[in-house]
């Protein structure tokens, strides 16, 4: 089970490096989004993906590990933060400057 | 022996009280009260000639970075006395020439700041007994003369000779630093004294060479020797006091100065006198071939500045060849040298001295220094004239004035040498009397220029802003008191000879027993030997090339002017700064993308050569959990959605697969049993999703992408290595289980924080710190959103100008 998705991590990684060269705007961050992904299914994957419990002291031991989910849990609420921040990044420099592309935008700001 | 320190502090502590007095003190009294500071400190040190002269020495320390072993350590022997003196006496008369020559609209107290700065410096080098003490004054010499240079700021030049004066002799500062941490690291000691009594030879350590090459380098580009010597001609910027005072008495020997002090370790050794002759006698021939065709007299005298440097340092090379001879009546005919060098550095401050203080005059009371358009200042000028003669014959080696002492002294020691049977001179020391005659030919026609077409022909008042008149007697005084000095010690050589020069000689030359006393005094008429002919012989020959200078000037413009070495020197300035431009114009392009392929290209080398290089590589699955069928399912769907959005036509399409993906890790934390993950994970999905259709409405619809085939090859390749890179890396992670985990202890959550649900007591009591940041990145991200959007700084600024 973890090799599988540790492979499949890596496809993602491979999917959002590819976006990430990309031009437009808005593919750079779905690739990081897609990156973010990656790294907290990588996470969890990390600490071992063996059978048992959910961490809930009632179920019984063994439990599964509950740090790589607190971890995740951290992860998820601040890279959607950086998310949102980015995209509402894009659309204002979008209203500004009209454009949507790396290298214009970057020419936008040259003037 | 608290004299020495007290002799550095007071020019510091006059420059801090300039500074507080300034708007107080009239302005022309700022001078006088500057003067005062190098008088008392003349007088002072001169009260210990007649204890040096028995050979007596003072030293004291104080801490000053005890931990690393600094002290503060002054030392005065015959040679820092020999400089002491120099720096003040010279430095009094220029102060008090200065005092006529800056008109009072000038910013003097700055003026003087600076050339209290520079004294105090100065008078630091040359007391210094510990090496990076020593430095912390040589680089303290170097910035003053650079502010000193650049003292009439407005003009270009003056900034560009500053800037290249400093530029020289701060790099062969910092080498002449890395010498000094050699030789420290070599005999552990920083003190110069230490050095040279414990450690009598030092040349069998590897270090010994490049210590003495950086140290020589330092040495070098101060003392303006070939090929540095292209700052001294444009550092005549400077007003002229600066110029007598700096570039001609008293910085530009401080390597000279270093040379002498530092013989008693690497003298004696062939390379030693090799590159010390060699470029001493080849800056004299040099400097004194470019004299000849300058046409600014301060040019001219900046050039035979550097002949004259080249002169002295040849001599210490000369010298220095008695050290490997040991202590025998043979090598102390060869020390005569070092002593002809002490004595021209000597003489060459008094009359070099005179000359810039007497082209001062020219330039203040005329307006100009072109010797194109003067002549006839004779009748004019008297006094002028006088002293320049003076000067200008002293330096071409004429009796009866101290020049012509020390040259006939500089020949004899050229041809001694020929005598050494070291170093294979026996072979190549013909060379060092022959060029020495050949530049003494020319030494003889630049200073017949000076006093001829100065002050002999016609003269031209209409060439001139001024009419010519002789100068104020306050200008004239410091100049006349110096050519009393030219005459004086021509007449009385040992007086000088035997309280100072004779007490510096056993500081050169320590290892040699009783060096001063076997010396031959100076003798005015040595009768008919070698160096009385030769100087006939230059005479003559000066006088012949002086005659028919018009025919063989034009020699000088056969060689192009972009050969010339400051051409050099403004070509390493400018394709330095356009190669740099240029690389770094390379890849800093601006563009998102490559700072990205640079974090990969990066990011390969590191980790994939690290895991490459270590071997770290291993795969093993025996610890992996069973898959089951829907498992299998979901990993597909979710391979399948992460490719499908590269290929996606519309980025509504992207959208959604990237929700398709979310979704799938809500379920995959559902499979691994993480229920806060799975509900935290879909309600942020669903927003995120939410947030990106919302934008969408605001944003064109993408475009394709307009990158070429081949580029987009390229990338997809980074993508695929970058991929691969993180599979088997994080496959290498989980086949090396290092230890155990820890989560075992959060399993006492109830225990120890009250609450059944381990995730949540980990977030909110073990590791509450990592949540409350995360509050806050939370919140200042909304803060963003929120600026972002209502905030339009640009817009209200267009709508207050059209209101």
């Amino acid at each position: 089970m973890e090799t599988l998705i540790t492979i499949l991590v890596g496809i993602l990684v491979a999917a959002a490096t590819y976006l990430i060269l990309s031009r437009n705007l808005i593919r750079v961050i779905l690739g990081t989004s897609l990156l973010s992904h990656a790294a907290h299914l990588l996470i969890m994957t990390m600490g071992g993906l063996k059978n048992g419990n959910v961490p809930l002291l009632g179920a019984g031991a063994p439990f599964v590990d509950a740090l790589p989910q607190a971890l995740i849990l951290t992860a998820i609420v601040i890279s959607f933060g950086v998310t949102a921040l980015l995209l509402v990044l894009v659309y204002r420099s979008h209203q500004e400057a009209e454009k949507d592309d790396v290298a214009q935008v970057r020419e936008v700001d040259d003037e | 022996m608290n004299t020495v320190i007290t002799a550095i502090m007071l020019p510091f502590l006059a420059a801090v009280l300039i500074s507080l007095l300034y708007k107080r003190l009239p302005r022309t009294r700022i001078g006088w009260f500057v003067l005062f500071v190098p008088v008392s400190l003349f007088i002072i040190l001169a009260r210990y000639i007649p204890a040096i002269a028995k050979g007596e020495t003072y030293s004291y320390s104080i801490d000053w970075i005890p931990s690393y072993g600094i002290r503060f350590s002054t030392y005065l022997d015959g040679l820092s006395m020999i400089f002491a003196l120099l720096i003040t006496g010279v430095g009094s008369l220029v102060i008090l020439y200065s005092i006529y020559y800056l008109s009072a609209r000038e910013s003097l107290h700055h003026f003087y700041i600076y050339l209290l700065l520079f004294m105090g410096a100065m008078l630091g080098v040359v007391f210094s007994d510990h090496l990076f003490v020593l430095y912390a004054f040589w680089e303290l010499t170097s910035i003053s003369s650079f502010l000193l240079i650049a003292f009439w700021y407005h003009r270009k030049n003056s900034r560009y000779g500053a800037q290249k004066s400093l530029l020289i002799t701060v790099s062969g500062g910092i080498a002449m630093l890395v010498g000094f941490i050699m030789l420290f690291v070599m005999a552990e000691s920083a003190s110069i004294r230490e050095l040279i009594a414990t450690f009598p030879s030092l040349s069998n350590e590897s270090l010994f060479l490049p210590a003495m090459i950086l140290i020589l380098l330092g040495a070098f580009t101060k003392s303006a020797q070939f090929p540095f010597h292209i700052w001294l001609p444009d550092a005549m910027e400077a007003p002229t006091p600066v110029s007598a005072y700096l570039h001609s008495a008293t910085m530009v020997k401080a390597g000279i100065y270093l040379i002498a002090r530092f013989t008693p370790i690497f003298g004696g050794d062939a390379i030693w006198f090799w590159l010390i002759s060699g470029v001493g006698i080849f800056t004299l021939f040099w400097g004194s071939l470019n004299a000849v065709r300058q046409i600014d007299l301060k040019a001219l005298l900046a050039f035979s500045t550097v002949s004259q440097l080249g002169l002295i340092v040849s001599l210490f090379g000369l010298g220095s060849v008695a050290l490997s001879f040991g202590s025998s009546t043979e090598s102390v005919i060869y020390t005569q040298a070092t002593f002809a060098a002490l004595f021209h550095l000597v003489n060459h401050s008094t009359f070099k001295g005179a000359l810039f203080m007497v082209v001062g005059i020219i330039d203040h009371e005329l307006g100009t220094r072109d010797i194109r358009k003067l002549g006839g200042l004779m009748a004019l000028m008297p006094i002028t004239f006088t002293i320049a003669m003076i000067g200008s014959f002293s330096m071409a080696g004429l009796p009866p004035f101290n020049g012509f002492l020390s040259k006939e002294l500089f020949f004899a020691a050229t041809l001694n040498i020929q005598q050494v049977d070291l170093f294979s001179l026996a072979t190549w020391g013909w060379l060092f009397p022959v060029i020495a005659w050949i530049a003494s030919v020319f030494t003889f026609v630049y200073c017949m220029i000076i006093v001829f077409k100065t002050f002999f022909g016609a003269y031209h008042p209409e060439k001139l802003e001024h009419h010519a008149k002789e100068a104020p007697i306050g200008m004239l005084i410091s100049p006349i008191i110096l050519a009393c000095f030219v005459i004086g010690i021509f007449l009385f050589p040992n007086v000088l000879g035997d309280s100072l020069l004779r007490p510096a000689m056993t500081s050169v030359f320590p290892s040699i027993a009783q060096v001063s006393e076997q010396l031959p005094s100076i003798s005015i008429w040595h009768g008919f030997n070698g160096p009385l002919y030769m100087t006939i012989g230059v005479i003559a020959m000066g006088v012949l090339l002086f005659r028919i200078l018009r025919r063989w000037q034009p020699v000088y413009r056969l060689l192009p002017p972009e050969w010339s070495l400051n051409a050099l020197y403004n070509l390493a300035l400018v394709q330095a700064e356009e190669r740099s431009e240029k690389i770094t114009r390379s890849y800093m392009t601006g563009n998102l993308r490559d700072y990205a392929l640079y974090v990969y290209l990066f990011f390969f080398i590191t980790i994939g050569g690290g895991l490459y290089l270590t071997g770290a590589f291993s795969f093993d699955m025996s610890n992996n959990a069973q898959i089951r069928i829907y498992e299998w399912i979901l990993v597909f769907v979710m391979m399948i959605a992460g490719v499908a959005i590269l290929f996606a036509k519309s980025r509504l399409t992207a959208t959604l697969l990237n929700g398709v993906l979310g979704y799938s890790i809500a379920i995959f934390f559902v499979l691994f049993r993480a229920p806060d993950l799975a509900l935290t994970q879909l309600v942020v999905e669903t927003v995120t999703t939410a947030l990106f259709l919302l934008c969408f409405r605001f944003l064109p619809e993408w475009k394709k992408e307009t990158y070429k085939r081949k580029t987009k090859v390229f990338h997809a390749i980074i993508a695929i290595a970058t991929g691969t890179l993180v599979t088997l890396l994080a496959l290498s992670v989980q086949s090396n289980k290092m230890f155990e985990s820890i989560s075992v202890y959060f399993e006492n959550a109830y225990e120890l924080a009250g609450g059944n649900n381990i995730v949540n007591t980990i977030l909110g009591d073990f590791r509450a710190f990592d949540t409350m940041l995360e509050i806050v990145v939370l919140f200042i991200a909304g803060l963003g959103v929120f600026t972002l959007i209502k905030l339009k700084a640009g817009k209200e600024e267009q709508n207050i100008e059209n209101k």
